[in-house]
């Protein structure tokens, strides 16, 4: 195995273990606690608080941009795209 | 001696590096191995039943559209649904260079939502026909929660095909295969503020023009000819904060870009805000713009392999300002019934496309209305 595959193996089990334990090696370091408890998620649950409007809304939204513009994806809406000519 | 410092340093530096690597990593794990007993949520048993109106351009587009979710078991969510599309098609490219046109595009959608522990894995398949383009495609979406519900990773793909054909020409008949892989997060900031963070790639392959369209070249029309590949990438970032009077403001920008030499940003904002006990009213705004691709001509001073006059890869900007009104019919502990209408006004300008009935950079305005019933229950 060259040098980089052993150190990119390493990587990859810090990775795994990372969540598991706090590694001996660094003891100085301490992973951050979640900061937002599910308690105080109560204004984030509100329907205004959506990333995407009701999905058949977005749909029709996305469907009319993605005919008329070039751009297209990452807007995390299902069901985009055209279908059409 | 000189070489004997800069080596040292020279290893010292990639020691350096190669802890902070070890400490990324460890923060990594650590995230994504936080409070694995938090399971996600299926999504609630829904119901839209819509009309949708679409007219601008010389094109009005309209018709019913219909989606169904309901829980089968713990862990799994069926979705079925409907859209039609009835087309009627005098746009400019339809009325200089052939005769306007109707047909009606009929999509089947089922989709199969599965949690297992705090991972949300949704799988696809979308079938849409119309008389002269078939697109079939199917996708697979997975969420994963983590760090204590404050954060979701979605890995998704998607792979379609597409038949196109020609009417009144039963010689025609060609294909075009679409990829489209997603990597995204999305972030709970503060009790008050989240935020998303999506990249896509997408890469086609197959016939990506129009039968019909025509490219000009010295004045003369040609058939358009573009490229049978295409290889894209778009990010998207998107804020939504409550604002604490119950309401909440919205931010979204995204960029992207093409190997048609196509960059384009879009930046969206808008404000929602409840009022009395059972209103809630959004209104918004929409800005787009693009760079047109390698090959696009208004009126080409050489005959080029790869040709088009297609206006969606010309140079042009939008604007767009929509509004919504949501009223809350029915609320109950079983069930909630709303109303919503949806409008929305956008303005098209082009930069270098040619209205060759006056001579004049072609321009026109959108009108989009959505009517619709939403229920969970």
């Amino acid at each position: 195995m060259t040098r980089n595959g052993f150190r990119l193996l390493i990587l990859l089990c810090t990775v795994q273990l990372g969540g598991c334990a706090q590694l001996p090696q660094f003891p100085q370091f301490h992973m951050p606690e979640p900061w937002v408890k599910p308690y105080e998620r109560e204004a984030l649950a509100d329907p205004i608080m959506q990333f995407s409007g009701d999905p058949l809304s977005a749909k029709h939204f996305e469907h009319v941009h993605v005919v008329r513009e070039a751009a297209r994806g990452a807007t995390g809406v299902e069901g985009g795209g055209c279908g059409c000519n | 001696m000189a070489v004997t410092d800069l080596s040292l340093k020279q290893r010292r530096a990639g020691q350096n590096r190669w802890q902070l690597l070890l400490k990324l990593a460890t923060l990594l794990g650590g995230v994504f191995g936080l409070h694995h007993a938090r399971a996600a949520d299926l999504p609630e048993d829904s119901a839209e039943a819509m009309f949708h109106y679409y007219n601008g351009g010389g094109v009005t587009a309209d018709g019913p559209a219909l989606l169904v979710r309901k829980k089968v078991a713990d862990s799994f969510s069926l979705s079925a649904g409907y859209y039609i599309d009835a087309v009627s098609n005098a746009s400019i490219d339809v009325v200089t260079t052939a005769s306007p046109f109707r047909e009606t595009r009929h999509e089947y959608n089922v989709g199969l939502d599965y949690i297992y522990r705090d991972a949300h894995i949704t799988f696809g398949t979308t079938d849409s026909t119309e008389p002269d383009y078939v697109a079939k495609s199917n996708s697979l979406d997975i969420a994963q929660e983590t760090y204590g519900g404050m954060t979701t990773v979605n890995l998704g793909f998607t792979r379609g095909e597409d038949e196109v054909l020609k009417h009144r020409d039963p010689s025609f008949k060609d294909f075009a295969s679409h990829w489209q892989y997603r990597l995204g997060v999305s972030q709970v900031l503060t009790p008050h503020w989240l935020m998303s963070l999506n990249g896509e790639a997408s890469s086609d392959n197959g016939y990506l023009s129009s039968p019909y369209r025509v490219a000009r070249v010295f004045g003369a029309a040609v058939p358009e000819n573009d490229p049978r590949t295409r290889s894209s990438r778009a990010i998207d970032l998107r804020l939504i904060g409550d604002l604490g009077h119950r309401d909440a403001l919205h931010m979204e920008v995204r960029h992207f870009w093409d190997n048609w030499a196509i960059k384009a940003n879009n930046l969206e904002t808008g404000y929602s805000r409840y009022f009395a006990e059972d209103w809630l009213a959004d209104v918004s705004m929409r800005y787009y713009r693009q760079s047109k691709a390698l090959f696009y001509s208004d009126n080409a001073p050489s005959d080029t392999l790869y040709i088009s006059r297609n206006r969606q890869l010309s140079t042009f900007k939008d604007i767009g300002i929509g509004a919504k009104v949501t009223y809350t019919l029915k609320k109950t502990a079983e069930y909630t019934v709303k109303l919503n209408g949806t409008w929305e006004l956008t303005q098209y300008k082009f930069d270098d496309f040619t209205d060759i009935r006056t001579g004049q950079l072609y321009s026109f305005n959108s009108n989009l209305v959505q009517l619709y019933v939403s229920a969970t229950f």
